[in-house]
């Protein structure tokens, strides 16, 4: 059992949990991510590690709560234990060198792009945030990133918080002006094809994190399989982060999408155990 | 002196295949203790023990057999457990055809002794070993729970060392738990035997990827020895057209969601895909797992392609005809050429037919394609059986551990790898094999381990 050690709604279907996990904290580098089953009937999800505390042996992950396994997460709070948390897995981010980067987030993807800026401060490197959200109740991590970024920039698509549309606008703007050694980008699919297709005219070197379905996360079931420039590699022992202007986003999306009916049945059928709570 | 059967072997009760088709509960049912005494008694008791030479880990099968007739089953289970770490298991899942009873004398008039369904009946029937205080000889670090693992760490601990076994997943067993379905070998079969080896002192710490949680080089600092059992890894695929299409899945993937994550069960959280047209590429054990477990998942239709014929199936005899009477099709010199997909998804499968040409340098006929033979065959979802290439995280994190271009870790036969202290075997090093000869692996490294440390010491 790993104990929940805080727990924090960061927006209304995000939430933090910082978690004790002394076998994870000791090796945990930015960008890696752990598996989680939240009980004996749990499904394995990938979580990225939002947070590294090596001293306390803990570590925070920061997840939404869409689908059946999340729900069950999200059931537990403050002293309890998540049945398994294993890792860390997938390989760190390779930061080493950089000197003035973009880190791009999207929506609960900020809670994997905010460890990356950390890091790349800590290296000495100059860091220019965009983070993008649907709406003002759904910005997260706001302090944390401009903590920690020399400029932030901030978007929303209706407008309500920051600037008015996507990330893809200031990140041109700062292209167009500066030159940067890379660009980090976390966040759903779509938004890290299009930050690839903005970056791509630039020829500036672009990274996007992937967050593929999986089962073990160690190199053991394939399913996180996706296509690299025109190779098959799989996220959780070659990733989760590859080029991005050689990821085929296309088939990533359409993959993502194979449980998609089963994950809606599963939603509705948490619901329903909610309601009847409620009714009780 | 009573007349000694040595013609057919008494058959085993399996459950019929209409009412098994629709779940996972075990189709062999085992022999009842009538029936185990009189097929141990049909065992001649050969001198020269041909049976005993043909399993991987040694069991001393005449003696375990002549003990099971004369009704002593406690001690025949001391008698196997001597030799065998997980008798339960391999009792049922060896291929004893090529193995022991292949050898057996009876065989070669009539029918061999069904030493798989007795070494299995005598296992099942065992009563669970006392505690014993563990070993103080050494430390030794086992990476890996699955049938190498396992019997490492049986022979370990039966040697007098303390058997510690790191396993990435949540629960212990490996291909064990994830890999073979519960129809064939029920879970809690697994659980019992790797109970009865913690009861022996036998530590497990699941949730450690060893290569990521830790390394090597670090278990070297606290133990004795490293044993790195780490089986199978990436799956292999064909590199086909439309091989990434939602609905293409490796059998990894659908087994472990199947077995490991129960996936079957209403309550289940892990999903898996329900399909009306499978088609599963591969003719091994593994290929036979899959099918069978689209077929009690409600497919409409399950085919097994292979590209060579009905003959050169690697998979056992017993698994195939199981898989028939269930209702799995077989489509035989059969390639794949491309995945046909609308919007993503699966709809169908393009093969070309083959004919047999030469012999290889495996001694099979190769597969060659016939021209202008292209066909489609309709699915919704396709499997993908065709063996696994070693997992990468512990040789990419060892320095100085040789291995091969494929990834396969480098021993000997004892398990020795480049490596002082480091040993390895079954799948890592030698590649998709059976359960036994990962155990023999084990095993042999084990004794290999005893021998290195008593010489330093």
């Amino acid at each position: 059992m790993y104990t929940i050690i805080e727990k924090e709604k960061l927006n209304f279907s995000t939430v933090r949990m910082l978690v004790e996990a002394p076998l994870v904290a000791r090796r945990a580098q930015a960008g890696q991510f752990v598996i989680v089953r939240a009980d004996e009937r749990g499904e394995r999800i990938p979580l990225t590690i939002a947070s590294i505390d090596r001293a306390r042996g803990s570590i925070s992950i920061i997840f939404q709560v869409v689908g059946g396994a999340t729900m069950s997460l999200d059931r537990l709070s403050v002293g309890d234990g998540i049945a398994d948390l294993v890792g860390p897995l997938g390989r760190p981010s390779a930061l080493e060198g950089i000197k003035r980067a973009i880190v791009v987030g999207g929506g609960v993807g900020c809670a994997i792009a905010l460890p990356i800026a950390e890091k790349l401060r800590a290296l000495g490197a100059e860091v220019v945030s965009v983070i993008g959200f649907r709406s003002r109740e759904l910005v997260i991590l706001e302090e944390n990133f401009r903590a920690v970024s020399d400029r932030l920039f901030l978007v929303t698509d209706d407008g309500s918080a920051g600037e008015k549309g996507n990330v893809c606008a200031p990140l041109r703007r700062l292209l167009e002006k500066e030159p940067f050694d890379e660009v980090i980008a976390i966040g759903p699919l779509p938004m890290m094809k299009y930050v690839a297709l903005e970056t791509k005219p630039f020829g500036v070197k672009t990274v996007a994190s992937m967050n593929p379905i999986m089962i073990d996360g160690t190199g053991m079931c394939g399913c996180c399989r996706l296509t690299v420039g025109g190779e098959t590699k799989f996220a959780c022992v070659d990733g989760p982060e590859f080029d991005a202007h050689k990821i085929d986003f296309d088939e990533a999306i359409r993959r993502a999408s194979t449980y998609r009916e089963f994950e809606a049945a599963a939603r509705e059928r948490h619901c329903n155990l909610y309601r009847k709570e409620a009714e009780e | 002196m009573s007349e000694r059967n040595t013609g057919g072997r008494n058959p085993m009760p399996v459950r019929d295949p209409i009412s098994r088709r629709s779940d996972f509960e075990e189709v062999a049912l085992g022999y009842d203790e009538e029936t185990a005494i009189a097929e141990a008694k049909r065992c001649l008791g050969c001198k020269n023990r041909p049976c005993a030479k043909g399993c991987p880990v040694g069991v001393p099968i005449p003696e375990f057999l002549a003990l099971v007739a004369e009704g002593k089953f406690g001690e025949a289970y001391e008698k196997i457990v001597s030799a065998s770490s997980l008798p339960a298991v391999s009792g049922r899942v060896c291929p004893q055809e090529t193995q022991c009873e292949g050898k057996c004398t009876l065989g070669i008039r009539g029918e061999a002794v069904a030493i798989g369904r007795l070494e299995r009946f005598v296992a099942d029937r065992a009563a669970r070993p006392k505690p014993k205080p563990v070993g103080k000889k050494g430390r030794v670090a086992i990476v890996g729970s699955g049938p190498a693992g396992l019997a490492c760490a049986g022979e370990l601990t039966a040697r007098g060392y303390e058997a510690v076994i790191f396993e990435a997943l949540h629960v212990a067993g490996g291909v064990l738990v994830y890999g073979i379905p519960n129809f064939r070998l029920p879970k809690e079969v697994v659980r019992r035997e790797i109970d009865a080896l913690t009861s022996r002192g036998v530590k497990i710490v699941t949730n450690a990827v060893v290569g990521q949680s830790m390394t090597v080089g670090e278990l070297l600092d606290k133990f004795d020895a490293v044993f790195l059992g780490t089986g199978a890894g990436l799956p292999r695929f064909m590199g086909i057209e439309g091989e990434n299409a939602s609905g293409v899945f490796s059998a990894n993937e659908y087994l472990t969601r199947t077995n490991l994550m129960r996936a079957y069960e209403k309550d289940s959280e892990t999903p898996v895909y329900r399909a009306e047209k499978v088609i599963v590429v591969g003719g091994g054990n593994v290929a036979m797992d899959a099918a069978r477990c689209a077929v009690r998942l409600g497919a409409a239709s399950v085919t097994v392609l292979y590209r060579r014929s009905e003959e050169e199936l690697p998979a056992r005899k017993e698994e195939v005809e199981h898989a028939k009477e269930e209702g799995v099709r077989f489509r035989f010199l059969t390639l794949p050429v491309r995945i046909l997909e609308e919007e993503g998804k699966v709809t169908g499968i393009r093969c070309v037919g083959m004919t047999l040409g030469e012999e290889d340098e495996s001694g099979r006929r190769r597969p060659v394609v016939k021209e202008g033979s292209e066909f489609t065959l309709p699915a919704d979802a396709v499997i993908m059986a065709l063996g696994t290439s070693p997992n990468p995280l512990v040789e990419r994190t060892t320095e100085g551990l040789e291995v091969k271009p494929r990834g396969e870790i480098v021993a000997d036969e004892w398990g020795r790898t480049s490596l002082p202290r480091v040993y390895a075997g079954g799948d890592a090093v030698t590649g998709s094999a059976t359960v036994i000869l990962a155990m023999g692996a084990g095993k042999r490294a084990a004794i290999a381990i005893d021998e290195d440390l008593s010489k330093e010491s």
